[in-house]
């Protein structure tokens, strides 16, 4: 009975193992999620025998090697090679986390890599973030001001401007998002931890002044109160984050308004 | 196929501009049933062994009524806030949804009603 219960392309199945090269000594193996919507075929787990001897220290130095050397039709995202850009982020090793800045050596065992969970799978581990990119556009991730422009720069008091670190240093990269259960049983309504944290950004801005209008548009059952301080964005976050305070943050907001 | 654009979704039927009231009150109920909780069990135990005109006696009290009376409808007021936070997360039907709030609400209200009628009943004779 479990396949009337399963949904099409949940069941994974053994797939193809890529043998290192003769003579190698140091092989730690790497299955990784491999699927092609286009085959008709349902998902599989490669493995990959990587010699480290020849390979970086990183996640993402394995998955490079991997696609350079063992299979050039590996699918992923990366860019920045640093922890900058946000592109690398896969479940390792049953974690959210960057591949570029999560290093092999910390990993006991087989390295398991699949893409962001429970998200729509474009191909291997590129899962399809156009929901969280456009409820991130959603929430107009700018500076709002109806003042006059200045002559110089937006003056902030260091004070204020303190209250934006652990915001402005977000990536972006939907760890913390695809971690969050609310989001996955309610991704469709629920903005989600990263995209809360973003708005958060610009209601802690004492630059910003549209903080009423924010406020406003996130008082809902769903966008916001869908958050049940279940705490994993912050567990997860690659960049030491706390999403869950400022999704906090932004409750204090709207109850200070009311009193 | 749909042919709605992923902001557009995303923006859905916009902010309900309400939220933090229910979780607020949620909260509230939850701090009060701290005191009433203890206090209620405090009661029970104290009175152990004691026959029905014991319990009937305890409750009809003056201030021992007033604190049940707080008590149920704390209580069932919080139950179906929760319960509904629940059904919200879990349900994805509209139909069931809805009818399954309504259930929550007429259910606690139904019992709550009854609980303090019987309060009443008790303190004011009958
Ligand atoms: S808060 Fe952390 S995990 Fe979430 S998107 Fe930003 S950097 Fe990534
Ligand atoms: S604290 Fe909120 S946003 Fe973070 S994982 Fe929990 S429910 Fe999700
Ligand atoms: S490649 Fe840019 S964050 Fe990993």
């Amino acid at each position: 009975m479990v396949e009337f219960t399963l949904p099409a392309n949940s069941k994974i199945t053994k797939g193809k193992t890529h043998k290192a090269p003769d003579g190698a000594t140091n092989i730690r193996r790497f299955k990784i999620y491999r699927f092609d919507p286009d085959s008709g075929e349902t998902p599989r787990l490669d493995t990959f025998e990587v010699d480290m001897d020849s390979c970086g220290p990183m996640v993402l130095d394995a998955l490079l090697k991997m696609k350079n050397e063992m299979d050039p039709t590996l699918t992923f995202r990366r860019s920045c090679r640093e922890g900058v850009c946000g592109s690398c982020s896969f479940n390792i090793d049953g974690t959210n986390t960057l591949a570029c800045t999560k290093a092999i050596d910390e990993i006991k065992g087989d390295v398991k890599i699949y893409p962001l969970p429970h998200m729509a799978v474009v191909k291997d581990l590129v899962p399809d973030l156009s929901v969280p990119y456009a409820q991130y556009a959603s929430i107009e991730p700018w500076i709002k001001t109806d003042s006059p422009l200045p002559q110089g720069e937006r003056l902030q008091s260091p004070e204020d401007r303190a209250k934006l670190d652990g915001l402005w240093e977000c990536i972006l990269c939907f760890c913390c998002q695809t971690s969050c259960p609310s989001y996955w049983w309610n991704g469709d309504r629920y903005l989600g931890p990263a995209v809360l944290l973003q708005s958060y950004r610009f209601i802690a801005d004492s630059r910003d002044e549209a903080t009423g209008e924010r406020l406003d548009d996130l008082d809902d059952p769903f966008r916001l109160f869908r958050c049940h301080t279940i705490m994993n964005c912050t567990s997860t976050c690659p960049k030491g984050l706390n999403p869950g305070e400022a999704i906090a943050g932004i409750k204090m907001g709207l109850g200070k308004r009311r009193s | 196929m749909q042919y709605r654009s992923s902001l557009s979704k995303a923006r859905g039927l916009g902010s309900a501009k309400e939220g933090i009231e229910h979780w607020w009150v949620l909260r509230l109920t939850a701090l009060a049933l701290v005191p009433l909780s203890l206090w209620f069990a405090f009661s029970v135990v104290t009175l152990v062994g004691g026959d029905y005109e014991t319990y009937r006696a305890w409750a009809g009290e003056h201030g021992n009524a007033m604190l049940l009376v707080l008590l149920v409808i704390c209580l069932f007021h919080h139950a179906q806030l929760g319960v509904q936070v629940i059904i919200e997360d879990y349900v994805h039907h509209e139909g069931i949804k809805v009818a399954s709030i309504i259930a929550t609400k007429f259910t606690a209200v139904f019992f709550g009603a009854s609980s303090v009628a019987a309060v009443l009943r008790i303190t004011f004779g009958g």
